[in-house]
């Protein structure tokens, strides 16, 4: 891998719920159009982590964070950022599909319709762009105006990730996209995600350390609020440097 | 293997319970219908839906329900305008914006406003809002149809909220945060995504609201007069089908003629629009759940 330009940068971050102490003195540098994975067990601060990159738990009420996350050298949570045009560079692709109960269309072109997009012809062109990025144009381009909760699981998660590329994003951000899924669904995804780093840059949560290996070029492992290690995907898994890392991604415990 | 005799005791008891609830509204049923058939013997039901006057108590006895549908339906419109816009509002708030401890605090309180007895609400019209309105609107008389619906309208407006409240809080919550994900503010993410898809659920409390609100009786009595009118104009007395039966029941028409049947036939017409308004609502409800399940 070459040395591609770093697009975000976290240093020194804190993050609290109350006296929880979830993240501790985390630095993750995050190179653009590439695929990150962060993994570890359950409650290790790694879903928390991908979360700060859109501002997400800014909802939670006795959220407290310091230290610095800047993408494109912003700090993202500069007084002056506005959330909702972050959050236009940043999509989110969550576990669960969560499709709104309205057309397959009308998904797509939400991120729009909401900035106040409203000509035709260009709606048209990026609902067409979108889904045939995220692989479904072939399969609902018949059946636009059709409810979005009438597809299939690895359907409607794909429609999540056209949601997302319609508004055009630097960076997705992917919350165990694939844990809901079937297998060939879940394949259908990590193909998918393979596709996409071209153009942009992509963070993934996976429980799956096989998914992990597959589709990423960095792997971050968080153990109890601490990134324990950090590097590239291949170095992590054949020649982890500590032995924790090694231990939970032979299975010995997480 | 028998079962143990207070349990069947116990079993008999609830059954005859439901059955008695369920009795009861065949009851009703059944008196609303053989008292109204003598009713229909004197008077066609062509005559009864198509005449414009209602006089039943003049020496001209005309039999007209039109003016009593008319002034209903007025004064449930009045309301509804008042109730629907303040409830769903109210609604939206408590549900997307305030804090769950605002919520917890608030929304009981609102629901006292249910606990009113209507008889209060009445008299707070004719004492206050109708001197109040008259200060605006100079030819309002004193027992009008829009200080009435207005009241009327403050009291459903518990009805519409915590129903359609509900509803909205009942919308999953990764949707919002799916909206919120895409970029979206709280009043979007409320009014694009939240609203349609308990649409549904608002749709029902709007409609119980309006058959609470045609059915409503001590407001209309007190504060919009009994004066059967058909008419539009919410300045003036008008009667209400609830209004009216209260005046013939509560007057010294002799049980038995035909002045006092006439109740039996305004009840059936009350009963009808409401149950046709609550059946709707239950196929709408219905279909919502099938939707999300």
């Amino acid at each position: 891998m070459k040395n591609k330009k770093i697009l975000i940068r976290s240093e020194q971050v804190n993050v609290y719920y109350g006296d929880n102490h979830v993240l501790k003195n985390v630095h993750l540098d995050i190179p653009e159009h590439t695929v990150t994975a962060l993994i570890g067990p359950s409650g290790c601060g790694k879903s928390t982590y991908l979360r700060l990159l859109n501002r997400m738990n800014d909802y939670i009420l006795d959220f407290k964070m310091d230290g610095v996350i800047t993408i494109d050298n912003k700090n993202i949570y500069d007084k002056s950022v506005e959330v909702e045009e972050l959050r236009k560079e940043v999509g989110m692709v969550f576990q669960k599909p969560n499709p709104f109960p309205k057309s397959i269309y009308d998904n797509v072109i939400y991120g729009l319709a909401i900035r106040g997009v409203k000509k035709k012809s260009y709606l048209d062109e990026v609902v067409e762009r979108s889904l045939q990025q995220a692989a479904l144009w072939d399969e609902v381009k018949d059946s636009l105006k059709k409810n979005a909760l009438s597809l299939s699981g690895g359907q409607q998660q794909r429609l999540c990730i056209a949601r997302t590329l319609a508004v055009e994003p630097k960076i997705i951000l992917m919350d165990e996209p694939t844990s809901a899924l079937d297998p060939i669904s879940s394949a259908k995804i990590e193909e998918l995600i393979f596709e996409l780093k071209q153009n942009y840059t992509i963070i993934i949560v996976t429980h799956n350390m096989q998914q992990a290996s597959r589709v990423s070029d960095f792997t971050a492992f968080f153990y109890l609020g601490d990134l324990v290690e950090y590097n590239k995907t291949d170095t992590l898994f054949m020649n982890p440097e500590h032995d924790r890392t090694r231990r939970y991604i032979t299975g010995r415990f997480g | 293997m028998a079962k143990p005799v207070k349990e069947r005791i116990i079993e008999l008891f609830l059954k005859g319970s439901a059955i008695l609830t369920v009795g009861t509204t065949v009851g009703i049923i059944l008196v609303l219908l053989s008292e109204s058939i003598p009713f229909f013997r004197e008077v066609s039901i062509v005559e009864f839906l198509t005449d414009t006057e209602w006089t039943p108590l003049f020496t001209t006895k005309r039999f007209g329900i039109l003016p009593l549908i008319s002034g209903t339906l007025l004064v449930t419109f009045i309301s509804v305008i008042v109730a629907v816009p303040l409830g769903i509002i109210i609604a939206i708030f408590l549900s997307e914006y305030a804090s769950p401890k605002f919520r917890k605090t608030v929304k009981p309180m609102l629901e006292i406003l249910a606990a009113v007895p209507t008889v209060v609400y009445g008299f707070f019209a004719l004492m206050t809002v109708t001197p109040l309105l008259q200060m605006i609107i100079p030819g309002l008389s004193g027992f009008n149809s829009l200080s009435a619906g207005i009241v009327m309208g403050i009291m459903i407006i518990p009805l519409v909220t915590s129903l359609s409240e509900d509803a909205m809080y009942a919308v999953p919550k990764s949707l919002r945060e799916a909206s919120f994900a895409m970029g979206a503010s709280r009043l979007q993410t409320a009014f694009k995504v939240v609203v349609p898809a308990a649409f549904s659920g608002i749709v029902v409390s709007v409609i119980l609201a309006v058959a609470r609100a045609i059915g409503e009786t001590m407001i209309v009595a007190i504060a919009a007069g009994q004066q059967p009118r058909l008419t539009f104009d919410p300045t003036v007395p008008i009667e209400t089908i609830t209004a009216y039966i209260v005046q013939v029941s509560s007057g010294d028409i002799p049980h038995g003629s035909l002045e006092y049947k006439t109740i039996y036939a305004a009840g059936i017409t009350l009963f009808v629009l409401t149950f046709s308004l609550n059946s709707l609502s239950f196929f709408i409800r219905r279909k919502f759940q099938e939707k999300y399940q």
